[in-house]
Parts: structure tokens; sequence; C-alpha cells
């Protein structure tokens, strides 16, 4: 790049920043856990994943985190992935193919409002902690 | 592009010589074979502190925190966590405590960063990541909104103190350079990090080399200068290639060079290598070594802020001083006076070592006790041992001892009870470290250090050391101990710069501390600790020996003679010593004293 002028400068902090800020997990509320266990993944939690990244990221949400974890255990119904959105039940969401997860984020992450249709339900409390 | 997962790996030095590059060239080469490089990003970054646990290996967004990974940990990590998504239980720093974050880690809990607020956090190899993280907005500010009287008021109402030792207030010192009238000024960064043990500086240049020279770049501006230059030893080679590359960038964005983000401030900045001698982190010896002179101190005033580099206006401060100001003059003065103590602000950087669990890199607020840094950050002597006393300050510096555990840290509190808190290096002894032979090993430094210009330092040292080396061999007397005060006081009068007067500091904080020490070797003839050779002697007790053999086939000098199942005798006159009888045997049967 050539010199840079004032803003220049600004315009690339705030860009990079937002790279930066995708890093980070410890400032962010909301979660989005996908269950990446081998059912999971065969079932396409993959593309579920990038689906996610590509919505959070289009929409410039930034406060939330995506994680991965093993099997939930609800293979039926894989992928399965749970989101936890402060001040809202925490859920679990069955058979989320790519264009449910883009309307987890954008119904369920920005609206506040549940995806019914896809809501699994909570799992008995002896799976989770 | 965004990535699922973000794998920091540590680049300090320290990281690095126990396998740190071998580990990122594995974790690339498994990313690359596993089909997986689109998913994960391979940070290389800077010291996360917690050497004593390297190469440090941190996960984002997770935040797992997976310690003393080797090379072959590498596939398991992109199998298990960037492929399955499962933490590897077996690398956390706690394995108790699966899912652990580095948050949680006891070594964090206390730490406030300021200084390396980027250590561990970007990649120092790439400008961008600092922008990111509110690099150079300090600068622009300074640039387009600041005039230098309101920078240098900002810098004087944080209370910021220079960081190399001598605590002198940061914004007083610019003040002058401001002030004196000259066709050109310097700027000077102190990077001749020379205290035994200590490495702060070090891991500032090679973690966040851009804060440094966005803090010069902010003092150019300020006092009017057009050139600063950054002192730095040879020896610390990946310092050098972190801070050139970063200078290499800043020039490219038009951040360093002519016409700074466009205006008509021009500022540039270059390295220069010293060949590490330890006085040339004294100021004046220091600016004579950049300008092609010998290293050697001359007598202050005038001060280097009125007549510094080729007899100019030069402000000289030190790393961790430099990576204070842009977060000064970010987020005010009111938020650094906010932190540390009445008379001394911010925080403090620590170079943890010797004996103590967790060795690294460390920031804490001032005010913050020596008990807290042991034994919260540093988690307590190894081996249930008893802490007899930390040395800060280096060769100038003296012991803390246990009775000042609680004592709030900060310059004058450290000076009030014999110490000082130098640059930042934090020595813990145990019961097993001879306060004599400490005192000795300071001295031995100081005295090869000395660059010989003036007698005190030159004579005085050396017999100083003298006089310790005849006490640590039994040889002692009580006069000795009087000589050892007279010299120290002389020394410290007499001698030109900082290096000679307070050459005698460990001899005069020990003999306040530990006198008994010095007259058991004195007048017992005994080393308590058992670390002074000539003053000891192993020997066989013979009514526990059952002549197993073991101690004669470990002694080098094969000086221990005995059939088996026969009691055996160590022939003194051959001892050397080592003291390999003493561990091998499993009996007691060997008596140390």
């Amino acid at each position: 790049m050539a010199k840079m002028t004032l803003e220049e400068l600004r315009n690339l902090r705030e860009a990079k920043k937002k790279e930066m800020t995708q890093r980070d997990g410890s400032e962010k509320s909301a979660q989005i856990i996908i269950g990446m266990g081998t059912c999971g993944i065969a079932a396409g939690a993959k593309e579920a994943f990038d689906a996610f990244l590509d919505e959070l990221d289009s929409r410039s949400v930034s406060d939330t985190k995506i994680t991965q974890t093993g099997c939930m255990g609800l293979c039926f119904s894989e992928p399965t992935v749970e989101v936890d959105v402060p001040g809202m039940p925490r859920v679990i969401y069955g058979n989320v193919d790519g264009k449910v997860a883009r309307r987890i984020v954008t119904e369920h992450i920005i609206g506040k409002a549940l995806v019914s249709d896809h809501i699994f339900d909570k799992p008995a409390a002896d799976i989770i902690k | 592009m965004a990535y699922k997962n973000y794998i920091l790996v540590c680049a300090g030095t320290a990281c690095e010589s126990s396998k740190g590059i071998a580990l990122y060239k594995e974790l690339e080469k498994e990313l690359k074979e596993q089909g997986v490089e689109t998913e994960a990003q391979l940070v290389k970054t800077g010291c996360f502190g917690f050497c004593e646990q390297g190469p440090i290996v941190k996960i984002l967004p997770d935040e797992s925190f997976y310690v003393k990974v080797g090379p072959d940990d590498a596939k398991k990590i992109v199998a298990e966590h960037i492929v399955k998504g499962r933490q590897v239980d077996d690398l956390l720093y706690d394995k108790e405590q699966k899912g652990q974050s580095s948050d949680e880690i006891d070594f964090y809990q206390k730490q406030q960063r300021i200084v390396l607020r980027n250590c561990g956090v970007i990649n120092p190899e790439y400008i961008d990541e600092y922008i990111a993280r509110d690099g150079y907005a300090a600068l622009e500010k300074v640039i387009f909104d600041m005039s230098s009287d309101e920078v240098i008021d900002e810098l004087k109402k944080s209370g910021l103190r220079g960081r190399g030792g001598a605590g002198f207030p940061c914004g007083v010192k610019w003040g002058f350079t401001q002030k004196a009238e000259s066709d050109e000024k310097y700027v000077v960064c102190n990077a001749d990090e020379g205290d035994p043990g200590a490495y702060m500086d070090r891991s500032t240049c090679e973690g966040d080399p851009h804060s440094v020279l966005e803090a010069m770049t902010i003092a150019g501006k300020t006092v009017g200068a057009n050139q600063g230059y950054i002192y730095i030893r040879a020896e610390y080679p990946l310092a050098i290639d972190r801070l050139n590359n970063a200078i290499a960038q800043a020039r490219e964005y038009g951040l360093l060079g002519d016409n700074i983000l466009g205006t008509d401030f021009c500022f540039d900045i270059e390295l220069r290598l010293g060949a590490g001698a330890f006085v040339c982190g004294e100021e004046t010896a220091l600016l004579a070594s950049i300008e092609g002179k010998r290293g050697m101190p001359i007598p202050r005033p005038p001060f280097p802020a009125v007549k510094g580099l080729w007899g100019k206006p030069t402000v000289i401060n030190n790393v961790e001083t430099w990576a204070n100001v842009p977060m000064i003059i970010l987020k005010g003065s009111e938020w650094f006076s906010s932190i540390g103590t009445e008379s001394t602000k911010g925080t403090k950087v620590f170079a943890l070592t010797g004996k103590i669990n967790n060795s690294g890199l460390i920031e804490v607020p001032m005010g913050t006790t020596l008990r807290e840094i042991i034994y919260d950050i540093g988690g307590g002597i190894p081996g249930g041992k008893k802490f007899k006393a930390a040395q800060t300050g280096g060769p100038s510096g003296g012991v803390i001892t246990e009775e000042f555990l609680d004592v709030p840290i900060d310059y004058e509190s450290l000076q009030s009870i014999g110490s000082m808190m130098g640059s930042g290096g934090m020595i813990v002894m145990d019961e097993d470290d001879c306060i004599v032979d400490v005192t000795k090993f300071y001295l031995e430094f100081t005295v090869d250090e000395s660059c010989g210009k003036c007698a005190p330092c030159r004579i005085g040292g050396r017999t100083n050391y003298n006089i310790l080396d005849k006490i640590s061999k039994g040889q002692g007397t009580m006069e000795d101990i009087e000589n050892l005060k007279v010299l120290a006081q002389a020394m410290r009068r007499a001698s030109l710069c900082g290096l000679g007067q307070t050459a005698p500091n460990p001899i005069m904080s020990t003999l306040k501390y530990f006198e008994d020490e010095y007259m058991a070797h004195i007048k017992d003839n005994k080393c308590p600790a058992g670390k002074c050779k000539e003053l000891l002697n192993y020997t066989v007790v013979e009514d526990k020996c059952i002549g197993c053999t073991a101690c004669a086939r470990v002694c080098p000098t094969n000086c221990i003679s005995g059939e088996v199942k026969e009691v055996h005798l160590i022939d003194q006159s051959q001892c050397i010593k080592c003291g390999q009888c003493f561990d091998k045997c499993k009996f007691d049967a060997i008596l140390k004293g």
C-alpha cells in the first residue's frame, strides 16, 4: 500500500478491527454452538457453520461467537445447533442447514425472536452440564 | 474472509527456544494436510508471559490455552480441535478443570496489561493488526488535534515515570527538550536491557514493536525532532528483526518518513546496535555509543534533554516507558493516573525468575505486593521450599525479605526498604541460596561491566569483590565487613555514573538484612545454605551407611572408597564438593555441612 492519509488510516483501522473482533471470544455476549461430531458433519454441519460465519460477517454482527462442540447425542436431528443469546432462553435447533442457519442469524440473533419451526427443545438435564 | 478458529502461537524468544518455530511449521503443515487451512488462521504472536509453560498455543474464539506444546502435538491439535472441535484436554494448563479459558488461570488473575496489551494478541510482524487494536490512533490525535503543550501537559498529569529504573517524570523530561532551542533535536529509545534475568524490553519489542515506534513518533512531533534512534543490543536478534520489519511497514504506510499522514511533519527511526556492554544502558554512555564513540558516561548535568546526541536536545526513554505513551494519549491522563499508588502511577512489567513455579513476564498495577506477585501469580516456590528473599533492580538493586512481602511496590517504597524498582528484573531466592554467593555474583557482574573510566568504580568494585570472595571461602574477618561498608560509601559518593554509584547496593542491602549469614561465614566458617563450596564438607554417617556403593559409583573424582556392605569413606583432599553422592544416597548416610 502506498502512503496513507488520515482518512485511509481510519478506514483501514475500522476494516481490520472487524476482522480482529472475530478472533476474540471473551467480549462476546451471544454464542452459537455447532455440534460437529461425525454425525453432525455427515449431515452438513460444516455447511451450516460456513453459513453462520458468512451471515454474521455480512450483517456485521460482532458480538456473537461461534464455537464447535462434539456430538450432542441428538444424531437423528443433526446438524444440531445450540444458541445462547442473553435475555432469551437457551435453545437447541435441529436439522440446521445453510438456509436455516441464515434465518437463525437474522431472526434469532438480530431479531431476538425464536425460529419456532426448527426448535428441537432443550435436551434432558443429564445430557448437558 | 472469516475463519472458524484462530491458532495463536507464541513466537517470543523463550518459546522459540523451546521448539516454537518447529511447532509453528508443524501446525502449518498439518492444517494443509488435513485440508483445513481455510478454516483456521495460524497467527504468530508475541510473548504471553507464561514462559515457564511454553511454548504456548491459544485457540480463539474458544479461548483454549494449551501449554508445553511440542511439534508432535500439532497433528493432534489440528485433528481434534480444528477438525472436530474438541478441546485437547491433556495439553490444557490445568488438566483438572477441563474447558478452562486463559482468563481463568491464576497467573493472569491479578495482572493488568497496558504495556503488554498486544503481546500474545496480535501478530507483531503485521502492522494491520496493530492498527486494528487502535494502533497509530494516538499519533493521529497528536498530529491533528493536540498542541505540543497539551501532549506534555497530559503526560505530566498522567504521572508516568521513567521505567528504566530512576523514575524521572516523563512529561517533565519531554518538556525540557521541547523548550530547548536548537536547529535539531533527537528522540532515542533505550532498549539496552542488561540486568541479569530481565527481558521485559526484549519481549515488548518482539511482541509489539509498533507501540514503541508510535510513541517515538509522538515524541518527535511534540518536541520538534525529525530523527529517532533505537539503541538495542545485537544479542536480541529476534527483537531487531521485528523492529526493522515494523519500521519498513510503517514507512510504507506513510506513518514514518516524510510527510506523515499527508502533513508536513517528517520523522524517521533507525536502529543502532550495541555490543552488549552494560554501561551503555546509562544514557550518556548510550548516546556516546550511538555517535560511534566508546561507550563511557560523562557527568550530568547537562542532561541529554538539553544537550544529548551530537550535543543536541534529546528525549531518551526506555522501551517500557515508550510503550505506555500511546495508551495515555488515547485513554487520557485521568485513566492512567487512576491506576497505581499515590506516587507511582500505572503498571510495571516484571521478569519473574529464579526459584519460582511460574517463571515469566508479568504486568501488575503499581502497589501490588510482593506476596501477590510471588504466591498468587508466581505460584510460590518449587518443592515447598522456604522463601528467603527477592532481588529487584538487578546489580543496582537489593533484596526484599519476608518481612516486607506485604509492602505495596512503587519507586519510593522499594527505595525505603533498601532495594529499588530497577528496570523490572525480579529474582526469587529460596533457603538454598547463599546470600554471600548471590552478592558476589552481582559484584562480579558490575566489576566485569565497569567501563574503567573512574577509579571508585574500577578499583572499589574489584576490592569489594575480592573481600566477598574471601568471605565465601571462610577467610573473612570482622574488619572486612567494615571495609565493605567504607568502600561502598566511597563508591556511592564518588563514582561517575549510576553503574558505580549503585554497584554497592547489593552489599549494603544484604548486610542490612542478612548480617547473620555473613557472620556465619566469618565466625563459624559455615555456609548456612550449603552453597559456598570451600565451607562445605561431605562426610559419611557411619551407622547409616549400608555399603551399597551407589555414592562411590557416581563420584566423578573416585574419592569415595569402601567395600560392598561396608561403611564408605570420602577422601576430603580429593573431594570437589559436587554433591552428587549426597543426592544419590537413599539412606541419608551422607552429611552435608
